[in-house]
Protein backbone atom coordinates (compact mmCIF):
# COMPACT_ATOMS: atom_id res chain seq x y z
CA UNK A 1 0.00 0.00 0.00
CA UNK A 2 0.82 3.85 -0.67
CA UNK A 3 0.53 6.49 1.63
CA UNK A 4 0.68 10.16 0.06
CA UNK A 5 1.51 12.58 2.62
CA UNK A 6 1.45 16.25 1.89
CA UNK A 7 1.79 18.96 4.09
CA UNK A 8 1.41 22.23 3.60
CA UNK A 9 1.57 25.96 5.86
CA UNK A 10 -1.65 26.36 8.15
CA UNK A 11 -4.22 28.83 6.86
CA UNK A 12 -3.09 31.88 8.66
CA UNK A 13 0.40 31.64 8.67
CA UNK A 14 2.34 33.60 5.85
CA UNK A 15 3.94 31.00 3.45
CA UNK A 16 7.00 33.23 1.82
CA UNK A 17 7.39 30.57 -0.52
CA UNK A 18 3.92 30.79 -1.94
CA UNK A 19 3.96 34.20 -2.31
CA UNK A 20 7.47 34.52 -4.38
CA UNK A 21 5.83 32.06 -6.47
CA UNK A 22 2.74 33.88 -6.67
CA UNK A 23 4.76 37.06 -7.85
CA UNK A 24 7.01 35.69 -10.25
CA UNK A 25 3.53 34.11 -12.04
CA UNK A 26 2.17 37.92 -12.42
CA UNK A 27 5.12 39.12 -13.11
CA UNK A 28 4.95 35.97 -16.44
CA UNK A 29 1.70 37.67 -16.78
CA UNK A 30 -0.30 34.99 -15.92
CA UNK A 31 -3.48 36.26 -15.08
CA UNK A 32 -6.30 34.81 -12.55
CA UNK A 33 -4.01 33.60 -9.68
CA UNK A 34 -5.80 34.33 -6.65
CA UNK A 35 -3.08 32.68 -4.13
CA UNK A 36 -0.41 30.08 -4.08
CA UNK A 37 0.29 28.15 -1.24
CA UNK A 38 3.76 25.64 -1.42
CA UNK A 39 3.36 22.56 0.38
CA UNK A 40 5.54 18.84 0.07
CA UNK A 41 4.93 15.34 -0.79
CA UNK A 42 5.90 12.62 1.63
CA UNK A 43 5.26 8.83 -0.22
CA UNK A 44 5.39 6.03 2.14
CA UNK A 45 5.66 2.61 0.20
CA UNK A 46 4.15 0.65 3.43
CA UNK A 47 4.47 -3.32 4.13
CA UNK A 48 1.12 -3.27 5.56
CA UNK A 49 -2.56 -4.20 3.25
CA UNK A 50 -4.52 -2.95 6.04
CA UNK A 51 -5.91 0.89 5.65
CA UNK A 52 -7.42 1.28 9.16
CA UNK A 53 -3.47 0.35 10.35
CA UNK A 54 -1.86 2.20 7.95
CA UNK A 55 -4.13 5.29 8.48
CA UNK A 56 -3.05 4.86 12.08
CA UNK A 57 0.41 4.62 11.60
CA UNK A 58 1.24 6.92 8.81
CA UNK A 59 -0.93 9.89 11.50
CA UNK A 60 1.30 8.64 13.72
CA UNK A 61 4.49 9.32 11.55
CA UNK A 62 2.79 12.59 10.72
CA UNK A 63 1.99 14.24 14.29
CA UNK A 64 5.54 12.76 15.39
CA UNK A 65 8.16 14.07 12.58
CA UNK A 66 6.70 14.43 8.99
CA UNK A 67 5.15 17.68 9.79
CA UNK A 68 5.65 20.54 12.14
CA UNK A 69 1.77 20.71 13.69
CA UNK A 70 2.97 24.27 15.50
CA UNK A 71 2.62 25.57 11.93
CA UNK A 72 1.72 23.08 9.34
CA UNK A 73 -1.41 21.07 8.62
CA UNK A 74 -1.16 17.29 6.59
CA UNK A 75 -3.62 14.92 4.64
CA UNK A 76 -3.10 11.50 4.17
CA UNK A 77 -3.88 9.48 1.08
CA UNK A 78 -3.79 5.86 1.24
CA UNK A 79 -3.73 4.10 -2.36
CA UNK B 1 35.21 25.97 36.45
CA UNK B 2 32.42 25.40 34.13
CA UNK B 3 32.08 22.50 31.61
CA UNK B 4 29.98 23.12 28.96
CA UNK B 5 29.04 20.44 26.22
CA UNK B 6 28.37 21.19 22.53
CA UNK B 7 26.34 19.15 20.65
CA UNK B 8 27.62 17.96 17.36
CA UNK B 9 25.52 16.20 14.26
CA UNK B 10 26.09 15.71 10.81
CA UNK B 11 25.96 18.97 9.10
CA UNK B 12 27.09 21.10 12.82
CA UNK B 13 29.21 23.44 11.56
CA UNK B 14 29.69 26.31 14.50
CA UNK B 15 31.00 23.44 17.06
CA UNK B 16 34.50 24.70 16.79
CA UNK B 17 33.24 28.35 17.21
CA UNK B 18 31.53 27.79 20.44
CA UNK B 19 34.17 25.69 21.53
CA UNK B 20 36.74 28.45 21.37
CA UNK B 21 34.39 31.05 22.21
CA UNK B 22 33.41 29.54 25.92
CA UNK B 23 37.27 28.17 25.86
CA UNK B 24 38.04 31.88 25.61
CA UNK B 25 35.51 33.13 28.76
CA UNK B 26 37.63 30.48 30.91
CA UNK B 27 35.56 27.01 30.77
CA UNK B 28 36.68 23.74 29.50
CA UNK B 29 34.42 22.16 26.97
CA UNK B 30 33.46 18.62 25.61
CA UNK B 31 31.78 18.07 21.89
CA UNK B 32 29.36 15.34 22.63
CA UNK B 33 28.16 13.40 19.05
CA UNK B 34 24.72 13.20 18.81
CA UNK B 35 24.80 9.38 18.80
CA UNK B 36 25.43 9.58 22.52
CA UNK B 37 23.11 9.01 24.89
CA UNK B 38 24.72 10.65 27.90
CA UNK B 39 26.09 13.95 28.68
CA UNK B 40 29.14 14.45 30.64
CA UNK B 41 28.16 14.08 34.18
CA UNK B 42 29.92 17.60 35.13
CA UNK B 43 27.71 19.86 32.28
CA UNK B 44 26.83 22.95 33.90
CA UNK B 45 25.13 23.93 30.31
CA UNK B 46 24.79 22.16 26.72
CA UNK B 47 24.98 24.48 23.88
CA UNK B 48 22.89 23.22 20.75
CA UNK B 49 25.53 25.17 18.16
CA UNK B 50 24.38 26.20 14.90
CA UNK B 51 24.86 24.78 11.51
CA UNK B 52 22.07 22.65 9.28
CA UNK B 53 21.99 19.42 11.47
CA UNK B 54 20.66 16.65 8.47
CA UNK B 55 21.26 19.35 5.42
CA UNK B 56 17.67 21.23 6.70
CA UNK B 57 16.20 17.59 5.23
CA UNK B 58 12.32 18.00 5.67
CA UNK B 59 12.54 21.25 8.04
CA UNK B 60 15.47 22.75 9.90
CA UNK B 61 16.09 20.48 12.77
CA UNK B 62 12.99 18.01 12.66
CA UNK B 63 15.39 15.13 12.14
CA UNK B 64 18.04 16.05 14.41
CA UNK B 65 15.95 16.28 17.09
CA UNK B 66 15.39 12.48 17.39
CA UNK B 67 19.08 11.95 17.66
CA UNK B 68 19.62 9.80 20.81
CA UNK B 69 21.67 12.62 22.56
CA UNK B 70 18.13 14.62 22.48
CA UNK B 71 16.55 11.99 25.16
CA UNK B 72 19.47 13.37 27.89
CA UNK B 73 19.34 17.01 26.71
CA UNK B 74 15.42 16.90 27.17
CA UNK B 75 16.01 15.14 30.93
CA UNK B 76 18.75 17.61 31.65
CA UNK B 77 16.75 20.67 30.62
CA UNK B 78 13.70 19.06 32.27
CA UNK B 79 15.48 18.62 35.91
CA UNK B 80 16.82 22.69 35.61
CA UNK B 81 19.57 22.16 33.38
CA UNK B 82 20.95 25.15 31.37
CA UNK B 83 20.83 24.97 27.76
CA UNK B 84 21.39 27.36 24.81
CA UNK B 85 20.81 26.70 21.36
CA UNK B 86 22.17 28.94 18.79
CA UNK B 87 20.60 29.73 15.02
CA UNK B 88 20.12 25.60 13.95
CA UNK B 89 20.20 25.16 17.65
CA UNK B 90 17.04 27.05 18.05
CA UNK B 91 15.46 25.30 15.60
CA UNK B 92 16.04 21.95 16.77
CA UNK B 93 14.87 22.84 20.44
CA UNK B 94 11.76 24.01 19.22
CA UNK B 95 10.96 21.03 17.10
CA UNK B 96 11.70 18.73 20.32
CA UNK B 97 9.32 21.24 22.20
CA UNK B 98 11.94 22.39 24.36
CA UNK B 99 11.07 25.87 23.74
CA UNK B 100 7.36 27.21 22.09
CA UNK B 101 7.25 28.16 18.40
CA UNK B 102 8.75 27.46 14.93
CA UNK B 103 10.97 28.70 12.55
CA UNK B 104 9.94 29.36 9.37
CA UNK B 105 11.81 30.26 5.81
CA UNK B 106 12.47 33.83 5.77
CA UNK B 107 10.12 35.85 4.38
CA UNK B 108 12.30 37.26 1.67
CA UNK B 109 13.57 33.76 0.95
CA UNK B 110 17.44 34.90 0.97
CA UNK B 111 19.66 33.46 3.29
CA UNK B 112 20.47 36.17 4.97
CA UNK B 113 24.49 36.81 6.30
CA UNK B 114 24.90 40.32 7.89
CA UNK B 115 25.92 41.96 11.59
CA UNK B 116 22.34 42.60 13.16
CA UNK B 117 22.21 45.14 15.58
CA UNK B 118 19.43 43.79 18.28
CA UNK B 119 17.37 45.25 21.61
CA UNK B 120 17.16 43.19 24.55
CA UNK B 121 13.56 42.96 25.58
CA UNK B 122 13.70 40.90 28.87
CA UNK B 123 16.83 40.51 30.75
CA UNK B 124 15.28 38.90 33.63
CA UNK B 125 17.06 35.59 32.61
CA UNK B 126 20.62 34.13 33.41
CA UNK B 127 21.61 34.65 29.48
CA UNK B 128 20.80 38.04 29.41
CA UNK B 129 21.74 38.44 32.93
CA UNK B 130 24.83 41.27 32.20
CA UNK B 131 22.63 43.22 29.14
CA UNK B 132 20.32 46.03 30.20
CA UNK B 133 16.90 46.04 29.05
CA UNK B 134 16.64 48.04 25.91
CA UNK B 135 20.62 48.05 25.29
CA UNK B 136 21.38 47.48 21.55
CA UNK B 137 23.50 44.63 20.77
CA UNK B 138 25.32 44.11 17.47
CA UNK B 139 25.84 40.52 16.74
CA UNK B 140 26.09 38.60 13.48
CA UNK B 141 22.86 37.05 12.03
CA UNK B 142 23.16 33.86 9.22
CA UNK B 143 20.37 31.82 7.90
CA UNK B 144 17.42 30.82 6.08
CA UNK B 145 14.95 30.15 8.43
CA UNK B 146 14.48 32.39 11.05
CA UNK B 147 10.96 33.44 10.40
CA UNK B 148 9.52 32.87 13.91
CA UNK B 149 6.11 32.09 14.27
CA UNK B 150 3.71 31.70 17.20
CA UNK B 151 0.05 31.95 17.36
CA UNK B 152 -1.56 34.53 19.09
CA UNK B 153 -2.27 33.01 22.18
CA UNK B 154 1.20 31.48 22.94
CA UNK B 155 2.52 35.12 21.97
CA UNK B 156 0.66 36.22 24.61
CA UNK B 157 2.08 34.12 27.35
CA UNK B 158 5.47 34.44 26.08
CA UNK B 159 5.14 38.54 26.70
CA UNK B 160 3.70 37.97 30.10
CA UNK B 161 6.35 35.56 31.32
CA UNK B 162 9.26 37.66 29.91
CA UNK B 163 9.96 35.02 27.45
CA UNK B 164 11.04 37.15 24.89
CA UNK B 165 14.85 37.34 24.63
CA UNK B 166 15.92 39.66 21.71
CA UNK B 167 14.41 41.62 18.69
CA UNK B 168 15.77 42.88 15.51
CA UNK B 169 16.03 46.57 15.62
CA UNK B 170 17.88 49.84 14.25
CA UNK B 171 19.91 50.99 16.53
CA UNK B 172 17.42 53.28 18.48
CA UNK B 173 16.23 50.07 19.58
CA UNK B 174 13.11 50.11 16.76
CA UNK B 175 11.43 47.21 16.03
CA UNK B 176 12.81 46.35 12.21
CA UNK B 177 11.77 43.01 9.88
CA UNK B 178 14.38 41.15 8.88
CA UNK B 179 13.39 37.55 8.12
CA UNK B 180 9.48 38.32 9.05
CA UNK B 181 9.36 37.30 12.67
CA UNK B 182 6.53 37.73 14.41
CA UNK B 183 6.98 41.16 16.45
CA UNK B 184 10.73 40.82 14.94
CA UNK B 185 12.16 38.28 17.84
CA UNK B 186 15.03 36.90 17.52
CA UNK B 187 15.31 34.85 20.49
CA UNK B 188 13.52 33.42 22.90
CA UNK B 189 13.01 31.07 26.49
CA UNK B 190 11.24 28.70 28.25
CA UNK B 191 8.69 29.61 30.70
CA UNK B 192 11.45 28.05 33.33
CA UNK B 193 14.01 30.37 32.11
CA UNK B 194 16.58 27.68 31.97
CA UNK B 195 16.01 27.02 27.86
CA UNK B 196 17.31 29.79 25.55
CA UNK B 197 16.89 30.29 21.94
CA UNK B 198 18.45 32.86 19.48
CA UNK B 199 18.96 32.56 15.41
CA UNK B 200 22.12 35.25 16.52
CA UNK B 201 25.72 34.15 16.58
CA UNK B 202 27.08 35.18 19.60
CA UNK B 203 29.96 32.99 19.41
CA UNK B 204 30.84 35.27 16.20
CA UNK B 205 31.13 38.34 18.39
CA UNK B 206 33.91 38.26 20.99
CA UNK B 207 36.52 40.49 19.15
CA UNK B 208 36.38 44.28 18.25
CA UNK B 209 38.85 43.89 15.89
CA UNK B 210 35.93 41.21 14.19
CA UNK B 211 33.28 43.97 14.33
CA UNK B 212 31.73 43.29 17.65
CA UNK B 213 32.26 41.78 21.33
CA UNK B 214 28.83 42.14 22.30
CA UNK B 215 28.18 38.20 21.98
CA UNK B 216 30.33 38.12 25.24
CA UNK B 217 28.28 39.41 28.09
CA UNK B 218 25.61 37.14 26.49
CA UNK B 219 27.24 33.69 26.86
CA UNK B 220 28.87 34.66 30.20
CA UNK B 221 25.79 34.85 31.35
CA UNK B 222 25.54 31.55 31.44
CA UNK B 223 28.86 30.53 33.11
CA UNK B 224 28.69 33.41 35.87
Amino acid sequence: MTAIVNIFLKQGVLDPQGKAIHHALDAMNFEGVEDVRMGKQIVLKLTSDNKEDAQKEVKKMAEEILANTVIEDYTIELL
Amino acid sequence: MKHVAILQFPGTNCDLDTKYAFEKLGCTTTIVWHKESKLPLNADLVVVPGGFSYGDYLRSGAIAQFSPIMNAVQEFANSGGQVLGICNGFQILTEVGLLPGALKRNIGLHFISKFQTLKVINNSNSFLQQCEKDEILNIPIAHADGNYYIDEEAFQELEANEQILLRYSNTKGEPVVVNGSVTSIAGVCNKNKNVFGLMPHPERALETILGSKDGIKMLEGLIA
